[in-house]
């Protein structure tokens, strides 16, 4: 892969695998489960808010 | 790609969505809220709950719960009884004038006294209102179905929006908001940065949402394919009179499935079983079993088990697809993320259709370098009016 494609897909991936590990972990099992379930959804929220609201130079 | 094939993906980004954003607004405003349905009917006092008594204390009679129900409505019918996974002090008890009355009316019952506990009436609750406008339209199944056909076109919307996102970000780094342009540059950032942030989420929620429009549907093909197998030889039997106990069906079917608890049981003449059986649906033990069923048919006059087989793939599908509508299988991490995706989508939703207001409005001159290859996109888009 091209550093192009990684540098304008890699971020989208990660948070791509991230959401889908979050929402099948806690279908899984209850307990621990939920909270790797909870880590792997909040990743991509916390980015999200993150990167919406700080103050940016580009 | 080439100017034109983005053209064609922009135009089809920009219909699917604009058809289907205003609805969409309307199921994330009014999902919203759903998310938290059982703490907000705790608030507002809807939620039925049970007097604290000893964990142990032993459970009445169903045959006494039920009569309780009935007292409680005189003249209706029993339509279906269950229990949430994790209160077995109560049963929610649903009666109607017939099989396919849709006016339901609800008791709760405690499970320990056999005693009708006051129960707050669904329809014309502030819930029911959300409820409604999320899942039907007040238009039943042909709401229900309209609103799936929006969640297909929303499907349409984010594949195609991934797709744009590649030429629009292709000089950005992830996560970058040029506030510092023009207002609709700085929402066009947003809209891209929330768009590919919540999209696998909203994919899973927009396309499970989409399948559960077709429940109705669904368990209708069921009852008149595999159910009606199950339960021919009662096809020209006469309608019961009375029917039998209900503790020894649920004895028979708990003796069946010693590992499965009681879901829900559906009467005689309800779409769930026959107009002869008690269909005594069972569930397992883990969030991803306890959404399951698996049907046991219990003929409604001897109780005893008449026959009982697991649900087809598809009505297995649809049930794996409805906590992956609700995000009610993770705790309260998992709500309080639920809505945080929900809000975001409204933000991209909200944004989308701004963009598409402000299309056509100039891109300034760009301060600095032009860099060559944008240059030539976002101005053929915005003129176009297509850079939703």
């Amino acid at each position: 892969m091209s550093p192009a494609f990684i540098r304008l897909w890699g971020v989208p991936i990660v948070l791509g695998v991230l959401t889908a590990i979050g929402l099948v972990a806690a279908l899984l099992g209850d307990g621990f489960l939920d909270y790797v379930s909870a880590v792997a959804l909040g990743i991509p929220v916390a980015l999200g808010t993150w990167h919406s609201l700080r103050r940016q130079n580009s | 790609m080439t100017p034109v094939t983005i053209r064609r993906w922009a135009w089809i980004h920009k219909w699917s969505s604009l058809v289907c954003t205003l609805f969409m607004l309307l199921l994330c405003i009014t999902g919203l809220p759903l998310i938290y349905h059982h703490e907000i009917g705790h608030l507002l006092g809807t939620e039925v709950e049970s007097a604290p008594m000893p964990a142990d204390t032993p459970k009445a009679e169903l045959d006494r719960v039920i009569a309780a129900a009935k007292a409680t409505f005189p003249g209706k019918q029993m339509l279906y009884m269950s229990q949430e996974p994790d209160d077995d002090t109560i049963w929610n008890m649903t009666l109607g004038d017939n099989g396919a009355d849709t006016n339901f009316k609800f008791t709760v019952v405690d499970a320990r006294t056999a005693q009708a506990l006051p129960t707050p009436q669904f329809e014309g609750s502030f819930m029911s209102v959300m409820f409604h406008l999320h899942v039907d339209l007040y238009a039943g199944l042909w709401g229900k179905l309209f609103l799936g056909l929006m969640g297909l076109l929303l499907l349409v919307a984010i594949v195609s929006g991934v797709v744009l996102y590649a030429p629009f970000m292709r000089k950005l780094d992830f996560g970058t908001v040029r506030r510092e342009r023009t207002p609709r540059t700085k929402w066009l950032d947003l809209h891209n940065l929330l768009g590919i942030v919540t999209l696998t989420w909203l994919f899973v929620v927009g396309a499970t949402g989409m399948i559960n429009t077709w429940a109705d549907l669904l368990f209708k093909y069921w009852q008149s394919t595999e159910m009606a197998e199950m339960v021919a030889p009662y096809k020209n039997a006469p309608p019961l009179k009375s029917f039998g106990s209900m503790d020894r069906a649920v004895a028979a079917a708990k003796a069946l499935e010693p590992e499965m608890k009681i879901g829900f049981i559906a009467f005689p003449g309800t779409p769930f079983t026959s107009e002869h059986h008690y269909g005594v649906f069972m569930t397992g033990n883990t969030p991803l079993t306890s959404r399951l069923y698996k049907p046991v048919l219990i003929d409604a006059q001897t109780s005893k088990i008449t026959d009982s087989r697991d649900l087809p793939w598809y009505l297995t599908g649809l049930l794996l697809s409805q906590p992956l509508h609700f995000g009610d299988y993770g705790g309260q991490l998992m709500k309080f993320l639920w809505a945080a995706l929900d809000v975001a989508t409204i933000v991209v939703l909200g944004s989308g259709l701004y963009l598409w207001l402000k299309r056509g409005v100039p891109v300034p001159a760009r301060a600095g370098k032009p860099e060559a290859d944008e240059a030539g996109l976002v101005p053929a888009l915005a003129s176009q009016g297509d850079a939703r």
